[in-house]
């Protein structure tokens, strides 16, 4: 290694070591800024009281909690989850079956007849969609937070923050489902004189179907995740459990929610992928 | 009455039929245990309430000093986002040489494991349990999105670097090369681009994820909403939300359109 021939090597043995230098300065120069903004400290780990107080902490986390009385609450605030989940995707399916209806282009009869929109369907289809976008754009956490505030703590904020939240998200990726699936058999429909739902039902809604399951399972999955961090904020579930548990620094009970946590999460990747592979 | 002949309709599986029978009892069971108090919401107290609530957030507040305020915050989420997300891509690279196999099978599995339960605590758990060692502000904020990420990207890394052909390592490990030395001149540099994309794509997420983060009290736009909203400034509140609403939409604009324009024409590389 040692003995390459001058002509052929630079002395450096990595060729582009200059080029790398200098993106190395250019990146701390960036850098910089952001670390004092980020107010990065990392000495601030390893002072002695917040390390002793990560240590009892951490120390109490085995063994997890595990006294019948404390699983049963476990059990339910599970299920108090899964279920915000569910009714919360359930009235986002409500919301978000008519906008798809309204929004998605493909079922535009005067689109297909003149090959452009008359100017009230675009508005309303525009209307739609801008409807869609400010739903979803609105994070769930933060829909969650506003209505704690108006229907108080509990379940119902968690339930219509991800009926809206997910109304938006589910809207909007139907419509692109059906706009970008084959849509030969709608296309004949509507040209046929077959009514806008029937171009639906028969037409769009099979070419399309698996994908749209798939999806929709895809997002009742985010949504259970999604419903143990509103928790956090008051909306009910293993989240707020898990939020007075960290409140009152119990670590055997922390150990043990987030043990649920995790396997709740990969239960419910099971379950979707066989639900994907049943219906799909 | 027989005259139309009509094809059988299609016949059902009696599994699927039972599938989506249980479907539905899932459901109807969560709408019963859950005793949303409907009447609270849609009665006519609860309307009133509703509009007093929502007709406090106008006019959101534009005074200069809170709109300083609100860059300080933009400033903080993004520079979490981005530092989170830095920390990620160099820990998820180090985890991803043993994940993907390079030390032995036991080493492999192991890893996966851990990649595993980092990826599925989200950010606002991690948050929360790093409040206790970081204390109130963005840096746990900061190690929450670190944390999270190593997960998510170490697990995409290992799957980057087991599907890669080995043959320019295996190259320059024949002539003598240390493993160190032909990971990062042969695998490193075919993989890059891959990885680059990953983390980019990480790190749009993460600013989603990190102005919500200070709801918990780990710094950022979050933590402004919560403080305002605690104290019943809607006024504030709002102009905070607006803010997150433009920087959010601003991100995913600039996204969407670079992705199209690196899609669109793969040479601009």
């Amino acid at each position: 290694m040692n003995k390459m021939p001058a002509a052929v090597f630079s002395r450096h043995p990595d060729p582009a070591w200059r080029g790398r230098v200098t993106a190395m300065v250019i990146a701390t120069a960036l850098l910089w800024p952001m670390l004092v903004a980020g107010e990065f400290k990392p000495w601030i780990l390893f002072d002695a009281k917040s390390l002793a107080a990560t240590g009892r902490f951490l120390a109490a986390f085995f063994p997890p909690a595990h006294s019948g009385e404390f699983l049963w609450l476990m059990l339910a605030a599970t299920w108090q989850t899964v279920a915000i989940a569910t009714a919360g995707l359930t009235l986002a399916l409500l919301g978000a079956i008519p906008l798809t209806l309204l929004a998605t282009a493909s079922l535009s009869v005067s689109q297909l007849e003149s090959g452009r929109m008359r100017l009230a369907g675009a508005v309303v289809r525009q209307t739609a969609r801008w409807l869609l976008v400010l739903l979803r754009s609105v994070p769930e956490l933060v829909w969650a937070l506003l209505f704690v505030r108006i229907v108080g703590l509990g379940p119902t904020a968690g339930v219509l923050a991800i009926a809206l939240t997910y109304s938006g998200m589910l809207g909007k990726v139907y419509a692109e489902i059906l706009e970008s699936s084959e849509s030969h058999a709608t296309e004949s429909l509507l040209r046929n004189g077959g009514g806008r739902l029937a171009a639906l039902f028969y037409g769009a809604w099979p070419a399309a179907a698996s994908e749209l399951v798939s999806y929709t399972t895809f997002r009742w999955e985010c949504a259970i995740r999604g419903s143990v961090i509103m928790g956090f904020v008051g909306a009910g579930g293993l989240g707020q459990r898990m939020d007075e548990s960290m409140k009152m620094m119990a670590g055997d009970e922390v150990s043990t929610m987030l043990i649920i946590f995790v396997l709740l999460v990969a239960c419910a990747d099971l379950v979707s992928t066989f639900l994907r592979r049943r219906l799909g | 009455m027989n005259s139309s002949r009509r094809s059988p309709p299609p016949a059902v599986e009696f599994a699927t039929i039972a599938l989506l029978a249980g479907l539905l009892a899932l459901v109807c069971a969560s709408f019963f245990s859950l005793t949303i108090r409907w009447g609270e919401l849609f009665g006519a107290d609860a309307r009133r309430s509703a509009l007093e609530f929502l007709s406090g957030f106008a006019p959101p507040e534009l005074a200069g000093s809170f709109l300083a305020g609100i860059a300080k915050g933009i400033l903080e989420t993004l520079s979490m986002s981005a530092l989170g997300t830095g920390i990620a891509f160099l820990l998820g690279i180090a985890l991803a040489l043993p994940a993907s196999g390079r030390f032995g099978a036991a080493a492999r599995l192991g890893i996966r494991l851990v990649l595993n339960i980092l990826r599925s605590i989200p950010e606002l758990v991690w948050a929360v349990i790093l409040l206790i060692a970081a204390g109130l502000g963005p840096f746990a904020g900061t190690l929450a999105l670190a944390v999270h990420t190593t997960g998510v990207l170490g697990r995409l890394f290992a799957d980057a670097l087991e599907n890669l052909p080995t043959d320019a390592e295996d190259t320059l490990r024949i002539n003598g090369a240390k493993p160190l030395a032909a990971f990062f001149y042969a695998a490193l540099p075919q993989i890059l681009p891959q990885l680059m994309s990953y983390t980019l794509y990480r790190w749009e997420n993460n600013i989603r994820a990190a102005a919500i983060l200070g709801v918990v009290g780990a710094g950022g736009l979050g933590q402004m909403l919560k403080y305002h909203l605690s104290l019943f400034q809607m006024q504030q509140a709002a102009s905070v939300i607006i803010a997150m609403l433009l920087m959010i939409t601003l991100v995913d604009g600039i996204s969407f359109w670079l992705r199209r324009r690196l899609t669109a024409n793969p040479s601009a590389w």
